[in-house]
């Protein structure tokens, strides 16, 4: 009989804390070998964490919730017999205990069982939408266990056409008996959280706990906007040329080849454009005060899920053509989407890429994925009257709206920058040239 | 030879099939009734009705003989004749009038009956023989009410002077002895009917009791009026088979010859589970009846069962009751057969009715009980009537005083089923009886007073 910690590993390069999504385990359960004991997310990828031994749960080091340095005690196992892992550790202070320490057991007590602890209070779940407020029930008698409930046959038939199942409902009636009063109570707790929209004002206030996901995504940004010096730049581009060359490109192939979207195009003129502007490809270390320059073009695509925004990466795109990065963009968006996006996937761009599609808009602000110093956003595609060689003629324009950081970005630059983008998408064909 | 397609097929037209036809009429769901006698089923034409017409005769018939030799209250009427030819047309009238009348029912409904012999091909067809050819039902559900059809014995099959209740209420004179054997409610109503209306009756039981499924209390009184109407009981006695006249019955003091014109065999009935195509279905069985949940429903999708064929008791009300629920769920309410109670009447003299549990089965259940016993000896209403027999029993909780059962015995009481389901039903308390004024003089003022009574209330006690 032993005690042994299980620490939070180190579950990736350069990962250096995580936080507890879910717990699998709670305090008094048995766990064999290779069970799921919490699941843990880093850098917006989950990663579960099994048990390295059979054991008890004896403490769980925090609430779901909360974030935790690699190396910290995520759970306290008694494990049986074998040595533990570390004799006599001290124990981690500010580990969560149990309420009431384990019973002592006889040290020659040969298996384990689980121990008679109560188990730690689970965190109130989040709120849902969905599911129904508990319904509170109108005082009456308690009926034994396995008791039909009394009530009279329209009471019955009333309940089972409403869907209320009556061993629910405690009967106010003599004996306990379930009158038309009892349903009628349980009807109005049931209408109760929807009141006729615009009816009447609504005073309720719901709290939704940011967590997971959403709380990376909350303290990235508000990071990325503390640290960094943003300025915007909103050109506009004719993407006529660009569209006719993409639908046709997109006739031509069929199935055979992946769809084109824009996003490819896009990608390819800023590995075109890069070369000439390498301050821009480029991680900022403003705690070093060191700029990093990368030869490599990995360009992470922003891309909206149901648990909100992640940035895919597209690795190494100097090295891909036009239809190897439409497939990986796409492959990406799926698997980002599934969320079966590896770790490793999901990390180290160099520069990115935002685009809201159809929603695009005219213009927009984008927040620089830090410690990168670039974001180009795409605004929407729409067809408008522009003066050209004397005349006016109807051209598909779009515009691109940038972000950067002026700490080591100044406007010119990437003015300069945005110019040469521009001018590859508006002559498609000096994608296509060799430099 | 005609395809009919239809939403909802009925195999059966007695109290269950005729009234999940009618409800499912009320719907507007297509429905279709197989039926190769007359509508009613048992019931109506070879059980409750026709039996309590004859009883009813009986009864009147032993009344004026009383009368003929004076009786207490100073009437005297010379001796009665009786022209049984007439009772049985009499009793066959009423049968043709309900017969017409469930059959006007379901045509008023829309509900098309088919007359001929129906057999399941599959869960959803069924081939239906009629005078003219053969016809082939398809529908989207079918409910099977095949009903019931009396039990026959090893050494006495029926035919000749061997009968069965059905047989019994179609006899055109009285016989002059008469042995029945099974001293459950048909054997008892029937045997006391045929001694009132002057047969020497011998009832072979092989239980040693009469009415098995009621308690001696409640049985007590019928007893001793079986002794007074000259019913011979055989106890214990097992019958054996026939010799000329004569029914064998062995008893443990050996075996005995009880001398008959007419063998009524009144042992039960068996669920109707051949001849109809049921070994096409493959449906989950419970013993000899079909399988059925709350809902009525088989183990099959879309087929559905009701009444005799699905399990005991075997009463006409609950085949109905389980009718109307099937019909309401294919119109698709949702619904359940789920009562608190079945009601049981006996039509013996005197009457006996059952509604929830006796005393004893409440205890062996487990409750803690308050029981409360009326006799109509202390009813006033009974006095008038010329008959104070019986009691009204009352059995409840003994904690929340919820009644659990009732039981009556005694003339007339079969009306008073009315009451004791509804109590039951509707989940009434001691006091809730105790508290509801009843009408005086009536018999069901001992209801009351019985309720009064477990309550260590009573009045007129």
């Amino acid at each position: 009989m032993a005690t042994r910690s299980v620490k939070l590993p180190d579950i990736g390069e350069g990962v250096a804390e995580a936080e507890v999504v879910e717990w699998h385990v709670k305090v008094g359960d048995a766990v064999r070998e290779d069970q799921v004991l919490a699941a843990v997310m880093t850098d917006k990828a989950t990663v579960e964490i099994p048990s390295p031994a059979d054991g008890t749960v004896t403490a769980l080091g925090v609430a779901a919730g909360t974030v935790l340095a690699v190396g910290s005690e995520l759970v306290r196992l008694e494990v049986g017999g074998g040595t533990p892992e570390a004799p006599n550790e001290p124990v981690a202070d500010g580990l969560a205990a149990p309420e009431a320490p384990p019973p002592p057991r006889p040290p020659e007590a040969p298996v384990l069982a689980p121990a008679e602890v109560p188990p730690r209070p689970l965190p109130s779940p989040p709120p849902s939408l969905r599911g129904p407020p508990p319904r509170p029930v109108p005082a009456g008698m308690a009926r034994a266990a396995g008791e039909k409930p009394l009530a009279a046959p329209a009471v019955r038939r009333r309940a089972l056409e409403a869907g209320i199942d009556l061993r629910q409902v405690r009967g106010t009636g003599p004996a306990g008996r379930i009158t038309h009063d009892d349903l009628d109570a349980v009807a109005r707790a049931d209408a109760a959280p929807t009141p006729a929209a615009g009816s009447r004002e609504r005073t309720g206030v719901e709290d939704v706990a940011v967590r997971g996901l959403r709380r990376r995504i909350a303290r990235a940004m508000a990071e990325s906007t503390r640290r960094v010096a943003h300025f915007s730049y909103v050109e506009e581009v004719d993407v006529t040329a660009l569209e006719e060359l993409r639908a046709a490109l997109n006739r031509r192939h069929g199935a055979a080849r992946p769809k084109l979207t824009l996003i490819p195009f896009l990608v390819q003129a800023l590995v075109r454009a890069l070369p000439d502007f390498p301050g821009l490809n480029a991680h900022y270390d403003d705690e070093a005060e060191v700029v990093h320059r990368f030869g490599a073009v990995h360009v992470g695509i922003a891309a909206q899920t149901a648990g909100g925004l992640v940035v895919p990466v597209l690795r190494h795109a100097e090295a891909r053509d036009l239809w190897n990065c439409a497939a990986e963009v796409r492959r990406l968006a799926e698997a980002a989407r599934d969320g079966t996006a590896a770790r490793d996937e999901l990390s180290g761009s160099t520069i990115t890429v935002t685009s809201l599609g159809a929603l695009g808009g005219i213009a927009s602000t984008p927040v620089v994925n830090r410690p990168e110093v670039a974001i180009v956003g795409v605004n929407r595609q729409v067809m408008r009257p522009m003066w050209i060689g004397g005349g006016v003629v109807p051209r598909l324009m779009m515009n691109l709206s940038s972000s950067f950081d002026h700490r080591v970005v100044d406007g010119h630059e990437a003015a300069s920058f945005i110019q040469a983008v521009k001018a590859l998408l508006e002559t498609p064909a000096l994608l296509f040239m060799e430099a | 030879m005609a395809e009919i397609a239809a939403k909802l097929l009925v195999l059966g037209g007695g109290p269950g099939g005729y009234v999940a036809a009618i409800r499912a009429g009320h719907h507007g769901v297509d429905t279709v009734l197989v039926e190769d006698t007359k509508v009613g089923g048992t019931c109506l034409n070879v059980g409750c009705i026709p039996s309590k017409a004859l009883i009813h005769a009986a009864g009147d018939y032993a009344l004026a003989l009383r009368h003929a030799s004076g009786s207490p209250f100073g009437l005297s009427t010379g001796t009665p004749t009786l022209d049984f030819a007439r009772t049985v047309a009499w009793k066959d009238g009423i049968v043709a009038r309900l017969n017409a009348g469930v059959a006007a029912l379901l045509k008023k409904n829309g509900v098309k009956i088919l007359r001929g012999r129906g057999t399941m091909l599959d869960g959803k067809t069924c081939r239906v023989d009629t005078d003219v050819g053969t016809d082939t039902v398809r529908a989207e559900h079918v409910v099977l009410a095949t009903g019931s059809r009396p039990a026959d014995l090893p050494g006495l099959p029926f035919g000749g002077p061997v009968i069965s209740s059905t047989e019994a209420l179609s006899l055109t004179e009285v016989p002059r002895r008469l042995a029945v054997v099974g001293a459950g409610y048909i054997g008892l109503e029937l045997g006391m009917a045929f001694a009132k209306l002057g047969a020497a009756v011998t009832v072979v039981e092989a239980a040693d009791r009469i009415l098995p499924l009621y308690d001696a209390e409640l049985v007590r009184p019928l007893r001793r009026s079986l002794d007074a109407h000259g019913v011979t009981l055989m106890l214990g006695g097992r019958a054996a088979g026939r010799d000329g006249d004569a029914l064998l019955v062995d008893t443990p003091a050996g075996r005995r010859a009880v001398p008959a014109d007419r063998i009524l065999v009144a042992a039960g009935r068996r669920p109707r589970t051949e001849g109809w195509g049921l070994e096409r279905l493959d449906l989950d069985m419970e013993g000899p009846f079909i399988r059925i949940d709350e809902r009525c429903a088989t183990s099959m999708r879309g087929v559905w069962a009701v009444g005799d064929v699905t399990g005991e008791p075997m009463l006409a009300h609950r085949a109905m009751a389980q009718g109307e629920t099937v019909a309401d769920i294919v119109a698709g309410r949702r619904r359940v057969f789920d009562p608190r109670t079945i009601p049981a009447v006996v039509y013996t003299d005197p009457e006996i009715v059952a509604a929830g549990l006796s005393p004893e089965q409440a205890k062996a259940a487990g409750q803690a009980v308050k029981t409360g016993l009326f006799p109509f000896a202390a009813n006033g209403r009974a006095m008038t009537l010329g008959d104070d027999e019986g009691f009204v029993r009352v059995t409840a909780r003994a904690d929340n005083h919820v009644v659990l059962g009732i039981q009556a015995t005694g003339r007339g009481v079969a009306e008073l089923a009315a009451a004791f389901g509804l109590a039951i039903e509707m989940g009434a308390r001691l006091e809730d009886i105790a508290g509801t004024v009843h009408a005086h003089p009536t018999l069901g003022e001992a209801f009351a007073e019985a309720s009064l009574k477990a309550l260590g209330e009573a009045l007129h006690i």
